[in-house]
Protein backbone atom coordinates (compact mmCIF):
# COMPACT_ATOMS: atom_id res chain seq x y z
CA UNK A 1 0.00 0.00 0.00
CA UNK A 2 1.40 3.33 -1.06
CA UNK A 3 -0.02 6.67 -0.01
CA UNK A 4 1.17 9.86 -1.66
CA UNK A 5 0.08 13.46 -1.20
CA UNK A 6 2.12 16.29 -2.63
CA UNK A 7 1.39 19.99 -2.69
CA UNK A 8 4.01 22.23 -4.22
CA UNK A 9 4.11 25.58 -5.98
CA UNK A 10 6.75 26.24 -8.57
CA UNK A 11 6.24 29.61 -10.22
CA UNK A 12 2.95 29.48 -12.07
CA UNK A 13 2.71 25.69 -11.79
CA UNK A 14 0.91 24.18 -8.84
CA UNK A 15 1.31 20.53 -8.11
CA UNK A 16 -1.53 19.20 -6.00
CA UNK A 17 -1.69 15.44 -6.27
CA UNK A 18 -2.87 12.82 -3.81
CA UNK A 19 -3.57 9.15 -4.33
CA UNK A 20 -3.44 5.76 -2.68
CA UNK A 21 -2.22 2.80 -4.65
CA UNK A 22 -3.04 -0.83 -3.80
CA UNK A 23 -0.25 -3.42 -3.87
CA UNK A 24 1.14 -4.01 -7.33
CA UNK A 25 2.28 -1.63 -10.00
CA UNK A 26 0.82 1.86 -10.06
CA UNK A 27 1.38 3.86 -13.24
CA UNK A 28 1.51 7.63 -12.96
CA UNK A 29 0.17 8.49 -16.39
CA UNK A 30 0.36 11.92 -17.94
CA UNK A 31 1.81 14.18 -20.59
CA UNK A 32 5.21 15.73 -20.11
CA UNK A 33 4.77 18.74 -17.87
CA UNK A 34 1.86 17.21 -15.98
CA UNK A 35 3.96 16.86 -12.84
CA UNK A 36 4.67 13.12 -12.94
CA UNK A 37 8.39 13.45 -12.40
CA UNK A 38 7.91 15.97 -9.57
CA UNK A 39 5.61 13.51 -7.80
CA UNK A 40 8.03 10.60 -8.12
CA UNK A 41 10.96 12.78 -7.04
CA UNK A 42 9.01 13.88 -3.98
CA UNK A 43 8.32 10.22 -3.20
CA UNK A 44 12.06 9.55 -3.60
CA UNK A 45 12.97 12.48 -1.35
CA UNK A 46 14.95 14.13 -4.14
CA UNK A 47 12.54 17.06 -3.92
CA UNK A 48 10.91 18.48 -0.80
CA UNK A 49 7.43 19.80 -1.51
CA UNK A 50 5.81 22.67 0.38
CA UNK A 51 3.47 20.13 1.91
CA UNK A 52 3.48 16.42 1.47
CA UNK A 53 3.04 12.97 2.89
CA UNK A 54 4.46 9.69 1.65
CA UNK A 55 3.70 6.37 3.30
CA UNK A 56 4.66 2.85 2.23
CA UNK A 57 2.73 0.32 4.28
CA UNK A 58 3.40 1.39 7.84
CA UNK A 59 6.61 3.30 7.06
CA UNK A 60 6.22 7.05 6.84
CA UNK A 61 8.87 8.36 4.45
CA UNK A 62 7.75 11.91 4.81
CA UNK A 63 5.08 13.98 6.46
CA UNK A 64 5.70 17.70 6.41
CA UNK A 65 2.88 18.20 8.93
CA UNK A 66 4.99 16.24 11.44
CA UNK A 67 8.22 17.83 10.20
CA UNK A 68 9.44 14.53 8.75
CA UNK A 69 11.05 14.39 5.32
CA UNK A 70 13.57 11.58 5.08
CA UNK A 71 16.52 12.08 2.75
CA UNK A 72 16.65 9.66 -0.21
CA UNK A 73 19.25 7.40 1.30
CA UNK A 74 17.04 6.59 4.28
CA UNK A 75 13.96 5.67 2.23
CA UNK A 76 14.99 2.16 1.12
CA UNK A 77 14.27 2.75 -2.55
CA UNK A 78 15.02 1.09 -5.80
CA UNK A 79 14.84 3.91 -8.33
CA UNK A 80 15.10 3.01 -12.01
CA UNK A 81 15.80 6.18 -13.99
CA UNK A 82 15.02 6.89 -17.61
CA UNK A 83 18.68 7.16 -18.52
CA UNK A 84 19.83 4.27 -16.36
CA UNK A 85 22.27 6.45 -14.43
CA UNK A 86 24.77 3.65 -14.01
CA UNK A 87 28.06 4.64 -12.41
CA UNK A 88 30.53 4.91 -15.29
CA UNK A 89 33.59 4.30 -13.13
CA UNK A 90 32.30 0.99 -11.77
CA UNK A 91 31.90 -2.37 -13.48
CA UNK A 92 28.45 -3.86 -13.99
CA UNK A 93 29.03 -6.14 -11.00
CA UNK A 94 30.06 -3.19 -8.81
CA UNK A 95 27.03 -1.23 -10.01
CA UNK A 96 24.77 -4.14 -9.06
CA UNK A 97 26.33 -4.45 -5.62
CA UNK A 98 26.33 -0.72 -4.87
CA UNK A 99 22.88 -0.49 -3.31
CA UNK A 100 23.14 -3.92 -1.75
CA UNK A 101 26.15 -2.80 0.21
CA UNK A 102 24.29 0.12 1.75
CA UNK A 103 21.17 -1.96 2.36
CA UNK A 104 23.30 -4.32 4.42
CA UNK A 105 20.83 -7.11 3.72
CA UNK A 106 23.01 -9.11 1.33
CA UNK A 107 20.45 -10.40 -1.16
CA UNK A 108 22.00 -13.09 -3.35
CA UNK A 109 23.35 -11.73 -6.62
CA UNK A 110 22.85 -14.84 -8.74
CA UNK A 111 19.04 -14.97 -9.05
CA UNK A 112 18.93 -11.33 -10.15
CA UNK A 113 21.79 -11.83 -12.61
CA UNK A 114 20.00 -14.88 -13.99
CA UNK A 115 16.56 -13.28 -14.21
CA UNK A 116 17.93 -10.29 -16.12
CA UNK A 117 20.46 -12.22 -18.18
CA UNK A 118 23.37 -10.16 -16.88
CA UNK A 119 25.95 -12.98 -16.60
CA UNK A 120 28.01 -12.07 -19.67
CA UNK A 121 28.00 -8.37 -18.74
CA UNK A 122 29.31 -8.52 -15.18
CA UNK A 123 32.90 -7.52 -15.87
CA UNK A 124 32.04 -4.83 -18.41
CA UNK A 125 31.76 -1.11 -17.82
CA UNK A 126 28.48 0.75 -18.46
CA UNK A 127 30.08 2.71 -21.31
CA UNK A 128 30.32 -0.52 -23.28
CA UNK A 129 26.66 -1.52 -22.88
CA UNK A 130 23.70 -0.99 -25.20
CA UNK A 131 20.69 0.99 -24.02
CA UNK A 132 18.67 -2.14 -23.28
CA UNK A 133 21.55 -3.75 -21.38
CA UNK A 134 22.02 -0.60 -19.31
CA UNK A 135 18.36 -0.64 -18.31
CA UNK A 136 18.56 -4.31 -17.33
CA UNK A 137 21.54 -3.50 -15.10
CA UNK A 138 19.63 -0.55 -13.64
CA UNK A 139 16.71 -2.84 -12.79
CA UNK A 140 19.07 -5.33 -11.16
CA UNK A 141 20.82 -2.60 -9.19
CA UNK A 142 17.47 -1.36 -7.86
CA UNK A 143 16.32 -4.88 -6.92
CA UNK A 144 19.53 -5.72 -5.07
CA UNK A 145 19.14 -2.65 -2.88
CA UNK A 146 16.36 -4.69 -1.21
CA UNK A 147 13.90 -1.83 -1.67
CA UNK A 148 10.69 -1.25 0.22
CA UNK A 149 9.44 0.71 -2.78
CA UNK A 150 10.45 0.52 -6.42
CA UNK A 151 10.30 3.71 -8.47
CA UNK A 152 10.65 3.86 -12.25
CA UNK A 153 10.66 7.14 -14.17
CA UNK A 154 9.85 6.41 -17.83
CA UNK A 155 12.40 3.60 -17.88
CA UNK A 156 11.65 2.72 -21.49
CA UNK A 157 11.31 6.19 -22.98
CA UNK A 158 14.92 6.40 -24.14
CA UNK A 159 14.83 3.00 -25.88
CA UNK A 160 13.85 2.07 -29.42
CA UNK A 161 10.88 -0.23 -30.08
CA UNK A 162 12.96 -3.41 -30.18
CA UNK A 163 14.63 -2.60 -26.84
CA UNK A 164 11.25 -1.73 -25.30
CA UNK A 165 9.99 -5.17 -26.26
CA UNK A 166 13.10 -6.62 -24.65
CA UNK A 167 12.66 -4.78 -21.31
CA UNK A 168 8.86 -4.75 -20.85
CA UNK A 169 8.64 -8.43 -19.83
CA UNK A 170 11.07 -7.76 -16.98
CA UNK A 171 8.72 -5.15 -15.57
CA UNK A 172 5.85 -7.62 -15.89
CA UNK A 173 7.87 -10.09 -13.82
CA UNK A 174 8.71 -7.35 -11.36
CA UNK A 175 5.03 -6.52 -10.97
CA UNK A 176 4.16 -10.18 -10.40
CA UNK A 177 7.10 -11.12 -8.16
CA UNK A 178 8.18 -8.03 -6.24
CA UNK A 179 6.98 -7.93 -2.66
CA UNK A 180 6.94 -4.14 -2.57
CA UNK A 181 4.81 -1.56 -4.36
CA UNK A 182 6.03 -0.16 -7.65
CA UNK A 183 5.41 3.41 -8.79
CA UNK A 184 5.96 3.70 -12.52
CA UNK A 185 5.87 6.95 -14.47
CA UNK A 186 4.85 6.73 -18.11
CA UNK A 187 3.13 8.50 -20.96
CA UNK A 188 2.73 5.38 -23.07
CA UNK A 189 -0.67 3.72 -23.37
CA UNK A 190 0.99 0.44 -24.33
CA UNK A 191 2.99 0.39 -21.10
CA UNK A 192 -0.11 1.22 -19.06
CA UNK A 193 -2.10 -1.51 -20.78
CA UNK A 194 0.54 -4.13 -20.15
CA UNK A 195 1.83 -3.23 -16.71
CA UNK A 196 -0.63 -1.28 -14.62
CA UNK A 197 -2.45 -2.69 -11.64
CA UNK A 198 -3.73 0.84 -11.08
CA UNK A 199 -3.41 3.96 -13.19
CA UNK A 200 -3.30 7.46 -11.73
CA UNK A 201 -3.81 10.08 -14.42
CA UNK A 202 -2.11 13.41 -13.85
CA UNK A 203 -3.01 16.54 -15.73
CA UNK A 204 -1.63 20.00 -14.97
CA UNK A 205 -0.41 18.86 -11.59
CA UNK A 206 -3.69 17.28 -10.51
CA UNK A 207 -5.00 13.73 -10.32
CA UNK A 208 -7.90 13.66 -12.77
CA UNK A 209 -8.65 9.96 -12.73
CA UNK A 210 -7.65 6.77 -10.99
CA UNK A 211 -8.65 3.28 -11.99
CA UNK A 212 -7.71 0.10 -13.79
CA UNK A 213 -5.90 0.22 -17.13
CA UNK A 214 -9.08 -0.82 -18.95
CA UNK A 215 -11.13 1.96 -17.36
CA UNK A 216 -8.62 4.73 -17.87
CA UNK A 217 -7.54 3.86 -21.39
CA UNK A 218 -11.12 3.68 -22.62
CA UNK A 219 -11.88 7.22 -21.54
CA UNK A 220 -10.86 9.76 -24.19
CA UNK A 221 -11.43 12.60 -21.76
CA UNK A 222 -8.45 11.68 -19.63
CA UNK A 223 -6.10 9.77 -21.88
CA UNK A 224 -3.05 12.00 -21.96
CA UNK A 225 -1.49 10.41 -25.00
CA UNK A 226 -4.33 11.70 -27.17
CA UNK A 227 -7.18 10.08 -29.03
CA UNK A 228 -4.84 7.71 -30.86
CA UNK A 229 -3.99 6.02 -27.59
CA UNK A 230 -7.60 5.32 -26.69
CA UNK A 231 -8.30 1.64 -26.76
CA UNK A 232 -9.72 -1.35 -24.97
CA UNK A 233 -7.70 -3.64 -22.74
CA UNK A 234 -8.89 -7.26 -22.85
CA UNK A 235 -7.92 -10.05 -20.50
CA UNK A 236 -7.51 -13.19 -22.57
CA UNK A 237 -5.89 -16.63 -22.47
CA UNK A 238 -3.71 -18.41 -25.03
CA UNK A 239 -5.87 -21.14 -26.60
CA UNK A 240 -3.65 -22.63 -29.29
CA UNK A 241 -0.66 -21.96 -31.51
CA UNK A 242 -1.41 -22.68 -35.16
CA UNK A 243 0.97 -23.82 -37.87
CA UNK A 244 0.36 -20.77 -40.03
CA UNK A 245 2.09 -18.46 -37.55
CA UNK A 246 -1.00 -17.37 -35.66
CA UNK A 247 -1.92 -17.72 -32.00
CA UNK A 248 -5.53 -18.28 -31.10
CA UNK A 249 -6.75 -16.59 -27.95
CA UNK A 250 -9.78 -17.28 -25.85
CA UNK A 251 -11.44 -13.97 -25.10
CA UNK A 252 -14.42 -14.73 -22.91
CA UNK A 253 -15.37 -17.64 -25.17
CA UNK A 254 -14.73 -15.76 -28.41
CA UNK A 255 -11.73 -16.66 -30.57
CA UNK A 256 -9.19 -13.94 -31.35
CA UNK A 257 -6.23 -14.41 -33.68
CA UNK A 258 -2.90 -12.72 -33.22
CA UNK A 259 0.50 -13.07 -34.82
CA UNK A 260 2.34 -15.79 -32.85
CA UNK A 261 3.13 -14.84 -29.24
CA UNK A 262 5.78 -16.62 -27.15
CA UNK A 263 3.55 -17.43 -24.16
CA UNK A 264 2.48 -21.04 -23.56
CA UNK A 265 -1.03 -22.38 -24.14
CA UNK A 266 -3.16 -21.51 -21.11
CA UNK A 267 -1.13 -18.41 -20.21
CA UNK A 268 -3.20 -15.34 -19.35
CA UNK A 269 -2.53 -12.30 -21.54
CA UNK A 270 -3.53 -8.68 -21.66
CA UNK A 271 -4.01 -7.15 -25.05
CA UNK A 272 -4.76 -3.60 -26.01
CA UNK A 273 -6.88 -2.96 -29.10
CA UNK A 274 -6.57 0.64 -30.25
CA UNK A 275 -9.96 2.19 -30.98
CA UNK A 276 -8.81 3.50 -34.33
CA UNK A 277 -8.03 -0.05 -35.54
CA UNK A 278 -11.59 -1.29 -35.01
CA UNK A 279 -14.24 -1.33 -37.77
CA UNK A 280 -17.95 -1.65 -37.00
CA UNK A 281 -20.59 -3.54 -38.98
CA UNK A 282 -24.30 -4.00 -38.36
CA UNK A 283 -24.48 -7.44 -40.01
CA UNK A 284 -21.97 -10.20 -39.48
CA UNK A 285 -19.51 -9.57 -42.32
CA UNK A 286 -18.89 -12.31 -44.85
CA UNK A 287 -16.10 -12.54 -47.37
CA UNK A 288 -13.84 -10.36 -45.22
CA UNK A 289 -10.12 -10.82 -44.75
CA UNK A 290 -10.15 -9.73 -41.11
CA UNK A 291 -10.13 -12.74 -38.80
CA UNK A 292 -11.42 -11.20 -35.60
CA UNK A 293 -15.12 -10.51 -35.52
CA UNK A 294 -16.64 -9.83 -32.10
CA UNK A 295 -20.43 -9.60 -31.76
CA UNK A 296 -21.66 -7.11 -29.18
CA UNK A 297 -24.10 -4.42 -28.21
CA UNK A 298 -23.48 -0.67 -28.32
CA UNK A 299 -23.13 0.69 -24.82
CA UNK A 300 -22.47 4.34 -25.54
CA UNK A 301 -21.43 6.75 -28.27
CA UNK A 302 -19.27 9.71 -27.40
CA UNK A 303 -18.91 12.47 -29.91
CA UNK A 304 -15.81 14.57 -29.61
CA UNK A 305 -14.65 17.60 -31.46
CA UNK A 306 -14.24 17.11 -35.18
CA UNK A 307 -15.75 14.39 -37.30
CA UNK A 308 -15.04 11.44 -35.00
CA UNK A 309 -17.09 9.47 -32.52
CA UNK A 310 -15.99 6.86 -30.02
CA UNK A 311 -18.32 3.87 -29.87
CA UNK A 312 -18.11 1.61 -26.87
CA UNK A 313 -19.31 -1.93 -27.41
CA UNK A 314 -20.06 -4.66 -24.86
CA UNK A 315 -18.87 -8.03 -26.11
CA UNK A 316 -18.30 -11.41 -24.47
CA UNK A 317 -14.57 -10.59 -24.60
CA UNK A 318 -15.08 -7.37 -22.66
CA UNK A 319 -15.55 -3.77 -23.61
CA UNK A 320 -14.25 -2.91 -27.08
CA UNK A 321 -13.84 0.64 -28.36
CA UNK A 322 -14.14 1.76 -31.94
CA UNK A 323 -13.28 5.16 -33.33
CA UNK A 324 -15.46 5.87 -36.35
CA UNK A 325 -16.74 9.00 -38.07
CA UNK A 326 -19.97 10.57 -36.92
CA UNK A 327 -21.24 10.10 -40.45
CA UNK A 328 -20.73 6.30 -40.21
CA UNK A 329 -22.30 6.15 -36.79
CA UNK A 330 -25.39 7.90 -38.11
CA UNK A 331 -25.41 5.93 -41.36
CA UNK A 332 -25.32 2.64 -39.48
CA UNK A 333 -28.01 3.84 -37.13
CA UNK A 334 -25.82 3.17 -34.10
CA UNK A 335 -27.39 3.90 -30.73
CA UNK A 336 -27.11 2.41 -27.26
CA UNK A 337 -28.55 -1.11 -27.24
CA UNK A 338 -28.09 -1.75 -30.95
CA UNK A 339 -26.45 -5.05 -31.95
CA UNK A 340 -23.21 -4.63 -33.82
CA UNK A 341 -20.01 -6.42 -34.83
CA UNK A 342 -16.49 -5.20 -34.13
CA UNK A 343 -13.93 -6.20 -36.73
CA UNK A 344 -10.19 -6.16 -35.96
CA UNK A 345 -7.40 -7.10 -38.32
CA UNK A 346 -5.03 -9.60 -36.77
CA UNK A 347 -1.99 -7.57 -37.74
CA UNK A 348 -3.48 -4.41 -36.24
CA UNK A 349 -2.74 -5.65 -32.73
CA UNK A 350 0.77 -4.37 -32.15
CA UNK A 351 3.32 -6.58 -30.47
CA UNK A 352 4.02 -4.05 -27.74
CA UNK A 353 0.33 -4.15 -26.86
CA UNK A 354 0.45 -7.83 -25.92
CA UNK A 355 1.74 -8.80 -22.51
CA UNK A 356 1.37 -11.27 -19.70
CA UNK A 357 -1.57 -10.56 -17.44
CA UNK B 1 75.75 12.11 -9.84
CA UNK B 2 78.43 14.69 -9.86
CA UNK B 3 77.32 16.75 -12.80
CA UNK B 4 75.59 19.03 -10.30
CA UNK B 5 77.58 20.72 -7.56
CA UNK B 6 76.41 20.17 -3.96
CA UNK B 7 75.01 23.69 -3.91
CA UNK B 8 73.03 22.99 -7.06
CA UNK B 9 71.75 19.69 -5.67
CA UNK B 10 70.73 21.48 -2.55
CA UNK B 11 68.53 23.85 -4.59
CA UNK B 12 66.96 21.01 -6.60
CA UNK B 13 66.22 18.93 -3.52
CA UNK B 14 64.80 21.91 -1.67
CA UNK B 15 62.60 22.82 -4.61
CA UNK B 16 61.21 19.30 -4.87
CA UNK B 17 60.54 19.22 -1.13
CA UNK B 18 58.94 22.66 -1.09
CA UNK B 19 56.75 21.87 -4.11
CA UNK B 20 55.74 18.44 -2.81
CA UNK B 21 54.58 19.77 0.55
CA UNK B 22 53.00 22.84 -1.01
CA UNK B 23 50.93 20.54 -3.24
CA UNK B 24 50.04 18.02 -0.55
CA UNK B 25 49.00 20.72 1.91
CA UNK B 26 46.99 22.68 -0.66
CA UNK B 27 45.17 19.63 -2.06
CA UNK B 28 42.43 19.16 0.58
CA UNK B 29 41.74 22.91 0.80
CA UNK B 30 41.71 23.15 -2.97
CA UNK B 31 39.28 20.25 -3.31
CA UNK B 32 36.98 21.68 -0.66
CA UNK B 33 36.91 25.13 -2.19
CA UNK B 34 36.55 23.76 -5.71
CA UNK B 35 33.57 21.68 -4.54
CA UNK B 36 32.01 24.67 -2.79
CA UNK B 37 32.44 26.87 -5.86
CA UNK B 38 31.11 24.17 -8.20
CA UNK B 39 28.14 22.97 -6.18
CA UNK B 40 27.04 25.29 -3.41
CA UNK B 41 25.25 28.57 -3.52
CA UNK B 42 26.18 30.88 -0.69
CA UNK B 43 26.57 34.60 -0.13
CA UNK B 44 30.03 35.85 -0.94
CA UNK B 45 30.70 33.12 -3.47
CA UNK B 46 32.03 35.62 -6.02
CA UNK B 47 34.27 37.16 -3.36
CA UNK B 48 35.70 33.76 -2.47
CA UNK B 49 36.23 33.06 -6.15
CA UNK B 50 38.04 36.37 -6.52
CA UNK B 51 40.23 35.74 -3.47
CA UNK B 52 41.23 32.33 -4.77
CA UNK B 53 42.21 33.80 -8.11
CA UNK B 54 44.01 36.82 -6.66
CA UNK B 55 47.51 35.25 -6.64
CA UNK B 56 47.11 34.52 -10.34
CA UNK B 57 46.47 38.16 -11.17
CA UNK B 58 48.48 40.12 -8.58
CA UNK B 59 52.16 40.71 -9.19
CA UNK B 60 53.90 37.87 -7.29
CA UNK B 61 55.93 40.40 -5.38
CA UNK B 62 52.70 41.82 -3.97
CA UNK B 63 51.55 38.38 -2.84
CA UNK B 64 54.97 37.81 -1.29
CA UNK B 65 54.87 41.12 0.53
CA UNK B 66 51.33 40.45 1.82
CA UNK B 67 52.55 37.09 3.14
CA UNK B 68 55.50 38.80 4.74
CA UNK B 69 53.41 41.35 6.63
CA UNK B 70 50.91 38.68 7.64
CA UNK B 71 53.26 35.93 8.76
CA UNK B 72 56.30 37.81 10.00
CA UNK B 73 56.82 37.03 13.69
CA UNK B 74 56.06 40.64 14.54
CA UNK B 75 52.65 40.53 12.84
CA UNK B 76 49.70 39.28 14.89
CA UNK B 77 49.13 36.11 12.82
CA UNK B 78 52.82 35.27 12.55
CA UNK B 79 53.33 36.06 16.22
CA UNK B 80 50.53 33.75 17.25
CA UNK B 81 51.82 30.94 15.04
CA UNK B 82 55.32 31.41 16.40
CA UNK B 83 54.00 31.16 19.96
CA UNK B 84 52.62 27.70 19.13
CA UNK B 85 55.84 26.69 17.38
CA UNK B 86 54.99 27.27 13.72
CA UNK B 87 57.29 29.58 11.84
CA UNK B 88 57.12 30.52 8.19
CA UNK B 89 59.50 33.44 8.03
CA UNK B 90 62.83 32.77 6.27
CA UNK B 91 62.22 29.05 6.50
CA UNK B 92 61.58 26.37 3.86
CA UNK B 93 58.01 26.04 5.19
CA UNK B 94 57.52 29.67 4.22
CA UNK B 95 58.70 28.86 0.71
CA UNK B 96 56.18 26.02 0.64
CA UNK B 97 53.42 28.36 1.84
CA UNK B 98 54.21 30.89 -0.88
CA UNK B 99 54.46 28.19 -3.56
CA UNK B 100 51.21 26.59 -2.42
CA UNK B 101 49.32 29.88 -2.49
CA UNK B 102 50.66 30.78 -5.92
CA UNK B 103 49.66 27.38 -7.32
CA UNK B 104 46.29 27.35 -5.57
CA UNK B 105 44.22 29.11 -8.29
CA UNK B 106 45.45 26.72 -10.98
CA UNK B 107 44.67 23.76 -8.76
CA UNK B 108 41.18 24.97 -7.86
CA UNK B 109 40.33 25.80 -11.49
CA UNK B 110 41.17 22.33 -12.76
CA UNK B 111 39.29 20.65 -9.91
CA UNK B 112 36.28 22.91 -10.20
CA UNK B 113 35.91 22.19 -13.90
CA UNK B 114 36.02 18.45 -13.33
CA UNK B 115 33.51 18.64 -10.47
CA UNK B 116 31.16 20.67 -12.63
CA UNK B 117 31.43 17.97 -15.28
CA UNK B 118 30.04 15.32 -12.90
CA UNK B 119 26.33 14.87 -13.55
CA UNK B 120 24.47 15.53 -10.25
CA UNK B 121 21.97 12.94 -11.45
CA UNK B 122 24.55 10.24 -10.75
CA UNK B 123 24.92 11.54 -7.21
CA UNK B 124 21.13 11.46 -6.85
CA UNK B 125 21.10 7.88 -8.08
CA UNK B 126 23.67 6.97 -5.45
CA UNK B 127 21.56 8.65 -2.77
CA UNK B 128 18.46 6.67 -3.77
CA UNK B 129 20.55 3.49 -3.42
CA UNK B 130 21.24 4.29 0.21
CA UNK B 131 24.44 6.35 0.12
CA UNK B 132 24.60 9.30 2.53
CA UNK B 133 26.28 12.52 1.35
CA UNK B 134 29.81 11.66 2.48
CA UNK B 135 29.49 8.24 0.90
CA UNK B 136 28.19 9.72 -2.34
CA UNK B 137 31.21 11.99 -2.41
CA UNK B 138 33.66 9.20 -1.65
CA UNK B 139 32.22 6.57 -3.99
CA UNK B 140 30.86 8.58 -6.91
CA UNK B 141 32.03 12.20 -7.00
CA UNK B 142 35.65 11.72 -6.00
CA UNK B 143 36.45 8.79 -8.31
CA UNK B 144 34.90 10.68 -11.20
CA UNK B 145 36.82 13.90 -10.54
CA UNK B 146 40.10 12.09 -9.96
CA UNK B 147 41.56 13.09 -13.34
CA UNK B 148 40.80 16.72 -12.57
CA UNK B 149 42.23 16.44 -9.06
CA UNK B 150 45.43 14.91 -10.41
CA UNK B 151 45.68 17.46 -13.19
CA UNK B 152 45.17 20.22 -10.62
CA UNK B 153 47.78 18.74 -8.32
CA UNK B 154 50.34 18.46 -11.08
CA UNK B 155 49.64 21.98 -12.29
CA UNK B 156 50.03 23.21 -8.71
CA UNK B 157 53.27 21.27 -8.35
CA UNK B 158 54.68 22.65 -11.59
CA UNK B 159 53.71 26.17 -10.57
CA UNK B 160 55.35 25.62 -7.17
CA UNK B 161 58.56 24.44 -8.83
CA UNK B 162 58.71 27.63 -10.85
CA UNK B 163 57.59 30.09 -8.18
CA UNK B 164 60.05 32.93 -7.73
CA UNK B 165 58.65 36.36 -7.02
CA UNK B 166 56.46 35.66 -4.00
CA UNK B 167 59.00 33.26 -2.52
CA UNK B 168 61.98 35.58 -2.72
CA UNK B 169 59.93 38.48 -1.34
CA UNK B 170 58.47 36.46 1.52
CA UNK B 171 61.35 34.27 2.65
CA UNK B 172 64.33 35.74 0.77
CA UNK B 173 67.02 33.65 -0.91
CA UNK B 174 68.92 31.67 1.73
CA UNK B 175 70.91 28.72 0.36
CA UNK B 176 69.73 25.46 1.93
CA UNK B 177 66.76 27.19 3.56
CA UNK B 178 64.73 29.09 1.01
CA UNK B 179 66.88 29.07 -2.11
CA UNK B 180 64.66 27.09 -4.47
CA UNK B 181 65.63 26.28 -8.03
CA UNK B 182 64.49 29.56 -9.61
CA UNK B 183 66.08 31.59 -6.82
CA UNK B 184 69.30 29.63 -7.27
CA UNK B 185 69.31 30.29 -11.02
CA UNK B 186 68.75 33.97 -10.27
CA UNK B 187 71.58 33.97 -7.72
CA UNK B 188 74.03 32.20 -10.05
CA UNK B 189 73.31 34.73 -12.75
CA UNK B 190 74.23 37.52 -10.35
CA UNK B 191 77.84 36.28 -9.88
CA UNK B 192 80.54 36.21 -12.57
CA UNK B 193 81.10 32.69 -13.94
CA UNK B 194 77.79 31.44 -12.64
CA UNK B 195 76.29 30.86 -16.09
CA UNK B 196 77.34 27.22 -16.25
CA UNK B 197 75.62 26.45 -12.94
CA UNK B 198 72.58 28.40 -14.00
CA UNK B 199 72.39 26.48 -17.28
CA UNK B 200 72.59 23.11 -15.52
CA UNK B 201 69.75 24.13 -13.21
CA UNK B 202 67.76 25.36 -16.20
CA UNK B 203 68.16 21.90 -17.72
CA UNK B 204 66.89 20.35 -14.49
CA UNK B 205 63.92 22.74 -14.43
CA UNK B 206 63.03 21.88 -18.01
CA UNK B 207 63.34 18.16 -17.31
CA UNK B 208 61.16 18.33 -14.19
CA UNK B 209 58.53 20.38 -15.99
CA UNK B 210 58.45 17.98 -18.95
CA UNK B 211 58.26 14.99 -16.63
CA UNK B 212 55.37 16.53 -14.70
CA UNK B 213 53.48 17.24 -17.92
CA UNK B 214 54.01 13.74 -19.33
CA UNK B 215 53.04 12.20 -16.01
CA UNK B 216 49.84 14.21 -15.82
CA UNK B 217 48.94 13.29 -19.41
CA UNK B 218 49.58 9.62 -18.71
CA UNK B 219 47.63 9.57 -15.46
CA UNK B 220 44.65 11.45 -16.80
CA UNK B 221 44.51 9.23 -19.89
CA UNK B 222 44.60 6.09 -17.74
CA UNK B 223 41.98 7.40 -15.35
CA UNK B 224 39.79 8.67 -18.18
CA UNK B 225 39.90 5.24 -19.83
CA UNK B 226 38.88 3.65 -16.54
CA UNK B 227 36.11 6.13 -15.84
CA UNK B 228 34.83 6.39 -19.40
CA UNK B 229 34.69 2.65 -19.80
CA UNK B 230 34.24 3.01 -23.54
Amino acid sequence: MLEVAVHHRLGAFTLDAAFEAPPGLCVLFGRSGSGKTSVINAVAGLMRPDEGRVRVGKRILGDTAQGIWLPPHKRRLGYIFQEGRLFPHLSVRQNLLYGRWFAGSLLPLDPVVEMLGLGPLLTRRPGALSGGEKQRVAIGRALLADPGLILADEPLAALDEARKREILPYFERLRDEARCPILYVSHSAAEVARLATTVVVLQDGRVVRQGSAAEVLSDPAVTPAGIRAVGAVLEVRVAAHHDDGLTELDAGGLPLYLPRVPQAVGAPLRIRIAAQEVILARQKPVGLSALNILPGKVDSIREGEGPGALVSLDTAAGRVLARVTRRSAEGLGLAPGVDCFAVVKTVAIAREDVGTA
Amino acid sequence: MDWLSPAEWEAVRLSLRVSFWATVAALPFGLFIAYALARWRFPGKQILNGLVHLPLILPPVVTGYLLLITFSPRAPVGGFLKSIGISFAFNWTGAALAAGIMGFPLMVRAMRLSIEAVDPKLEQAAATLGASRPWVFATVTLPMVLPGVLAGAILGFAKAMGEFGATITFVSNIPGQTQTLPSAIYAFLQVPGGEASALRLVAVAVAVAMLALLLSEWISRRVAARVGGA
